[in-house]
């Protein structure tokens, strides 16, 4: 679509001029021979976060995964799949090269470029969009039944999970009280981020009962000893990793940023897999109902 | 001193080496292509015959234009580093080690970030202009500024612009980093790439933009050979031999500029190339312009497309930056520079 919007210009030194020509006028026929002849094939799949290649697992799809990106952790066998890369940095002939019949990824996918290359090839790209509600798994799913032609058996996962959704929430709705101010804390790398309004963990926060100490912000943050101590949180959320790239629980509590939380006087803390926490997956009723539970232990 | 090539074997050499490294970039990729298949893709190419395989659509459409970059930012990147050489009488003068690109890549981030914000409609209607102008205005801006701050009694002086590139990387940095915090999570994607180098965003609308300036780039570095070769000599004795030393000075300038600003602008910051193409080059050849400047870009070219092919190959499907590979073969090379004229510095 590029190609539209930019000015002519005198290509005459590039030395294939006549492929231009020549491809301008097959852009709007380019297909995947290969993978339109053979409907009766299950088609080839590649799916982009981790969330969603949990789901092709779900749906016995596993045969048909012929690439998974570097967030696709969970089941175990998704590790062992041919990685494309981060999600964010994928390359259009590396995807190609595992000739897929549809990639399915989230609007957080990129970059843009090496998406319509890979769909100007005739690969259907499937971008679920990441909004951090319960109807972003339901779509995830919905995709991934869609392009691996089990549809039948994604409504079924559908209305499980929503049952298990369901009851998730009915717990926390039941359990009432006092709730928790939570601040989540995202430290992969060297310096901790903090989470704000319009991130997963926000969500997540919410889900299980507790109110986001941060609000005023959107996105992730650098995590100050001020503004930590302002925020005032009862319980510190985690990932899992966070605590591995520290070195364990007490070096994360000697973060003096944590020092002046009320959290930091009962060392209140909920630890989770990130993937599991944030992934927003088909394991998203069992990460609120666990993040619950922990939540209500920490204020007994 | 060793024996020098004959600069018509210094410019086969080179060419013949860019040849071998387009074939075996082009052969070599993630998706398979066969060589008979290879051969027949670009049968099709040539002649315009029809030609629907996937290989062809691969090649076609992601392989070739990327390869075709690949070459304009290798040349561009190769040349411009011999005309800054020339310019400063210096050949540690790297478009990237003095900040050219950094500033480029600044200038770009901006447009990316805050040109969304201010003006929202001008990047959409003019394609990948205005992000263009903006790395050659950056570009431009940091080498005016370099120059400026080392120019002292006797001329240019090594450690003074060694040390401005230094602030100027480290300012470029920091203005990256703040862009980077302000940034939407989609922009901050689009730094990210800036930052690392990559041909990836290849395709043939911004190839067709880049060529275009590399090229016209190219041919006016080589009218400024033989005025450079003089101004080897100290700009007083270029003078005496009736060279308008000013003018070429502006002249290098400009073309350096408009160089890596477009090639940092599509591609992100590839290090190095302008450092060790010319200074390859030299080895070779020896220090007359007019073999070293094609020389160099077709060497640059030659390196780019060779590098290019081991990212997108080695953690096949995933890729790797070019950036880090360039860099790889580059700071090695930069220390043994730096040890051989530290007696100068």
């Amino acid at each position: 679509m590029d190609a539209k919007h930019e000015p002519a210009l005198d290509c005459a030194r590039l030395p294939r001029r006549r492929a231009l020509g020549l491809l301008a006028a097959s852009a709007g026929a380019l297909a995947w021979p290969a993978a339109q002849a053979q409907a009766g094939k299950a088609p080839r799949l590649v799916t982009v976060s981790g969330a969603i290649t949990e789901v092709a697992y779900l749906l016995g799809a596993e045969s048909q995964l012929v690439g998974t990106d570097t967030t696709s952790l969970y089941p175990a066998a998704a590790r062992s799949t041919p990685k494309v890369g981060y999600m964010r940095q994928l390359s259009a002939e590396g995807l190609l090269s595992l000739k897929p019949d549809a990639v399915i990824a989230t609007t957080e996918a990129g970059p843009p470029v090496v998406l319509d290359l890979v769909r100007s090839a005739g690969v259907k790209v499937e971008l679920v969009e990441a909004d951090h509600t319960w109807d972003e798994v339901q779509r995830k799913v919905q995709a991934v039944g869609r392009a691996a032609g089990r549809e039948a058996q994604a409504r079924e996962l559908q209305a499980r999970l929503d049952a298990d959704w369901a009851a998730a929430r009915k717990q926390v709705a039941a359990a009432g009280g006092r709730k928790p101010r939570v601040l989540f804390v995202l430290s992969h790398s060297a310096s901790p981020q903090v989470s704000g309004g319009r991130t997963a963990a926000n969500a997540v926060i919410g889900f299980a009962g507790g109110v986001n100490a941060l609000s005023g912000f959107d996105g992730y943050r650098p995590m100050t000893a001020e503004a930590m101590a302002s925020a005032a949180p009862d319980i510190i959320l985690t990932s899992g990793q966070s605590i591995e790239a520290h070195g364990g629980v007490e070096k994360f509590w000697a973060r003096p940023e944590l020092a002046l939380t009320p959290a930091y006087r009962k060392r209140a803390l909920v630890t989770l897999d990130a993937l599991l926490l944030l992934g927003f997956g088909p394991r998203m009723p069992q990460a609120v109902r666990e993040t619950h539970e922990k939540f209500v232990a920490l204020l007994a | 001193m060793r024996n020098r090539w004959s600069p018509r074997a210094v410019l086969g050499g080179g060419a013949l080496l860019l040849a071998l490294a387009f074939v075996a970039a082009a052969a070599s990729g993630a998706y398979a292509i066969s060589p008979a298949q290879l051969l027949r893709v670009f049968g099709a190419l040539l002649t315009g015959g029809d030609d629907a395989s996937p290989e062809y659509l691969v090649f076609a459409n992601i392989r070739l234009p990327r390869l075709i970059l690949g070459i304009a930012a290798g040349a561009g990147l190769g040349m411009a580093g011999t005309l800054m050489q020339g310019l400063f009488r210096n050949p540690l003068a790297d478009p990237g080690l003095i900040g050219i690109s950094s500033g480029a890549a600044l200038a770009a981030g901006v447009t990316i970030v805050l040109g969304a914000a201010f003006l929202p409609a001008v990047p959409r209607t003019l394609g990948s202009w205005p992000l263009v102008s903006m790395a050659f205005a950056g570009g431009f801006l940091v080498t005016l500024l370099i120059y400026g701050l080392s120019q002292s009694e006797g001329g240019t002086r090594m450690a003074l612009m060694l040390l401005a590139g230094i602030a100027i990387n480290a300012l470029a940095g920091a203005g990256l980093g703040y862009l980077s915090v302000v940034a939407t999570d989609e922009q901050l994607r689009s730094l990210q790439f800036w930052l690392l180098g990559s041909l990836g965003g290849a395709r043939w609308s911004a190839v067709a933009l880049v060529g275009a300036v590399v090229f016209v780039a190219c041919a006016m570095a080589m009218t400024l050979a033989g005025p450079l070769n003089a101004i080897a000599l100290g700009e007083s004795q270029a003078a005496l031999l009736g060279v308008d030393v000013e003018r070429v000075k502006r002249r290098a300038v400009v073309v350096t500029a408009f160089a890596v600003g477009a090639v940092t602008a599509t591609t992100g910051i590839i290090g190095f190339i302008g450092l060790i193409a010319p200074h390859w080059v030299r080895m070779a050849a020896g220090p007359d312009h007019r073999v070293v400047l094609p020389a160099s870009g077709l060497l640059g070219a030659a390196l780019v497309l060779a590098a290019d092919a081991v990212a997108r190959t080695v953690v096949a499907p995933a890729e790797l930056p070019l950036g880090v590979l360039t860099a790889a073969i580059g700071v090695p090379m930069f220390l043994l520079m730096l040890r051989h004229f530290r007696s100068r510095v």
